[in-house]
């Protein structure tokens, strides 16, 4: 698809599966809010195609299915309520508009989902900022859309407010049987809620994939900054202590301690392992440090930065990251395939549970998609 | 009495006329694309800056009863507009169709569009999206729009003159009513209580367009 607006010209391809969480990541300014726009329908991009499994909305020169017929749910920045209406108003907006064979989400399973009761009567200028966006999820939901777009819902959010938003979010991505698209530039949500992601940069896709693999590729660490670059890798919990939050995790053929909220052993997590919490060493190390330490094989090395190697290590299958500085013994020595050890102290990292069968009460009731 | 009576029916008729024609007006000048937007816009704007009489004078051209407009109307339907309350009506719409239209283009360009770009992701249409977005966030500027045109309304004087004279009981409305009053020998005690009753209705207006702007800013949460 392509777009021109001023200056600014948008290029983009890509593909992704569904259902699932596609999060369009990338700086401000790269195009997101346009593209999340232009598949709304909102803007006519001026080449290209854009579809939704079998139905197409967009075809240059063919097809353009107004916004209003495409049923799309979007959760705009600033979230657009409709001042006049109340929040019950505002839920019932799009849920009258819906045809009625294709109601499958309710209005009470919205609100105790999102934890709208006590704020139905309310107006919009009666709510807090963090409030506002769960109203304006809730009535893209209820619009019962094809797809729902959430557009950097957390931007405009303080920490407390993020973390009192994410958790919602978290469990519409799990409990939903929509696809959703969910832009943002902050990479850590993308961990915890996508399953696909596209990077974008300056109008164009930069490079797209799995969660995991992009948290590896490079086109990624420009963004994130080199603190924020880390491995994304699929875990079980083995154990838990509730006092310290810190969980045992089972990654590949090793296990590290890392907090992580609310979980159960057996349940599947993933982590995020900072590449500054891990450190490389060529010989095993002494033991009883205050780390983990893992056993495995050097797969790829690459240049990090003019002081820094980032060097992924395959710890029985599963591609940790390692950030090894240039001139250090471990840096002279290391080389693919080589045997090496990780010392792992997962201070800045973090896991985060995935949803599974058993916590089906937490999902949203729907019937089977059509 | 009757003078009172009389223009406050003329005002109303005229504004009652001339809203949705001033809505449709006022949304083309601030959303409409089209050439000549300029010309149309100082079009409407023109009996603003011409002497009423003149405005009078050319509904008189155009609506008497040989005028092109005129002679057909009375030809089709019947209508007089010459010498008669309709007639008077038509001449206060004129005068105060800028000004109608001017408050409502200011609320119109006040609405947020991402507002109306939300209800169409909900799945508004056009219309839907007009009637249930649009036009509620617009009504407080239609509404002081409306009460300003009515209270200038009550007090049209030269284009209502000219255009359906002064007729005691059909186109005498309180400023005519007052005029005739100080041509008259010994006028002075009529035309005082009648610019007092003209005096109380302006700020009784201007009150009633306060109060309805208070009441929608407290509504939206502005």
């Amino acid at each position: 698809m392509k777009l021109r607006r001023g200056d600014f010209a948008l290029d983009v391809a890509f593909e992704a599966p569904t259902p699932g969480v596609i999060a369009l990541f990338g700086r401000s300014g790269c195009g997101k809010t346009t593209l999340v726009h232009a598949i709304a329908g909102l803007l006519a991009p001026g080449e290209g195609r854009i579809a939704l499994d079998d139905r197409v909305f967009f075809a240059a020169g063919e097809t353009n299915v107004p916004a209003e017929r495409r049923r799309i749910g979007c959760v705009f920045q600033d979230a657009r309520l409709f001042p006049h209406f109340s929040v019950l108003g505002n839920l019932r907006y799009g849920a009258r508009r819906a045809p009625r064979e294709a109601h499958r989400i309710g209005l009470d399973d919205v609100v105790d989902l999102l934890g709208l009761r006590a704020l139905l009567s309310r107006r919009p200028h009666q709510l807090s900022g963090g409030e506002r966006h769960r109203v304006a999820i809730g009535r893209a939901l209820l619009s019962q859309p094809r797809l729902l777009m959430l557009d950097e819902p957390l931007a405009a959010q303080d920490l407390a407010r993020r973390a009192e938003l994410l958790p919602y979010l978290e469990r519409l991505c799990r409990g939903l049987r929509v696809p959703i698209v969910y832009v943002s530039h902050q990479f850590d949500e993308v961990v915890r809620l996508a399953t696909h992601v596209v990077v974008l940069e300056s109008g164009a896709v930069a490079t797209q994939g799995s969660v995991a693999a992009m948290s590896r590729s490079p086109e990624l660490r420009g963004i994130v900054g080199s603190d924020g670059v880390g491995a994304v890798l699929d875990g079980e919990v083995q154990s838990r202590d509730a006092a310290s939050g810190l969980a045992r995790i089972r990654i590949g053929a090793g296990s590290v301690g890392v907090a992580v909220e609310a979980a159960s052993p057996g349940q599947r997590v993933r982590l995020h392992l900072l590449a500054r919490d891990v450190l490389l060493a060529l010989e095993r190390p002494a033991a009883a440090l205050a780390a983990d330490v893992l056993e495995g094989t050097v797969a790829s090395i690459t240049r990090d930065s003019s002081q820094s190697l980032l060097v992924e290590v395959d710890v029985g299958g599963a591609g940790v990251l390692s950030r090894v500085a240039i001139g250090s013994t471990a840096a002279a020595g290391v080389v693919p395939g080589r045997r090496v050890f990780l010392l792992v102290n997962a201070a800045w990292s973090r896991a985060y549970a995935l949803g599974d069968a058993s916590r089906a009460d937490e999902s949203v009731a729907c019937a089977e998609p059509r | 009495m009757e003078a009172l009576r009389l223009s406050l029916s003329v005002a109303l008729r005229s504004v009652g006329w001339s809203l949705p024609l001033a809505i449709g007006v006022a949304w083309l000048l601030a959303r409409g694309r089209f050439p000549g937007r300029t010309l149309f816009d100082a079009a409407v704007h023109l009996p603003l800056v011409l002497p009423p009489v003149v405005v009078g004078y050319l509904l008189l051209v155009l609506f008497g009863a040989r005028g092109p407009i005129g002679g057909w109307l009375e030809r089709s339907f019947g209508v007089e507009l010459v010498f008669t309350r309709a007639g008077a009506a038509l001449a206060t719409a004129v005068m105060s169709f800028p000004l109608m239209v001017r408050a409502i283009r200011i609320s119109l360009e006040h609405v947020d569009r991402g507002l109306e770009d939300a209800a169409r992701t909900l799945g508004a249409g056009p219309l839907d999206r007009f009637l249930t977005i649009t036009l509620p966030l617009m009504l407080p500027g239609i509404l002081a729009g409306a009460v300003t045109a009515f209270a200038a309304g009550l007090g049209e004087f030269g284009a209502v003159i000219t255009f359906v004279s002064n007729i005691p009981g059909e186109t005498r409305t309180l400023p005519l009513a007052l005029y005739t009053a100080l041509q008259m020998p010994n006028g002075e005690a009529i035309a005082a209580r009648l610019a007092l009753i003209s005096f109380s209705l302006g700020v009784l207006g201007l009150l009633a367009a306060e109060g309805v702007a208070r009441v929608a800013r407290r509504r939206l949460g502005s």
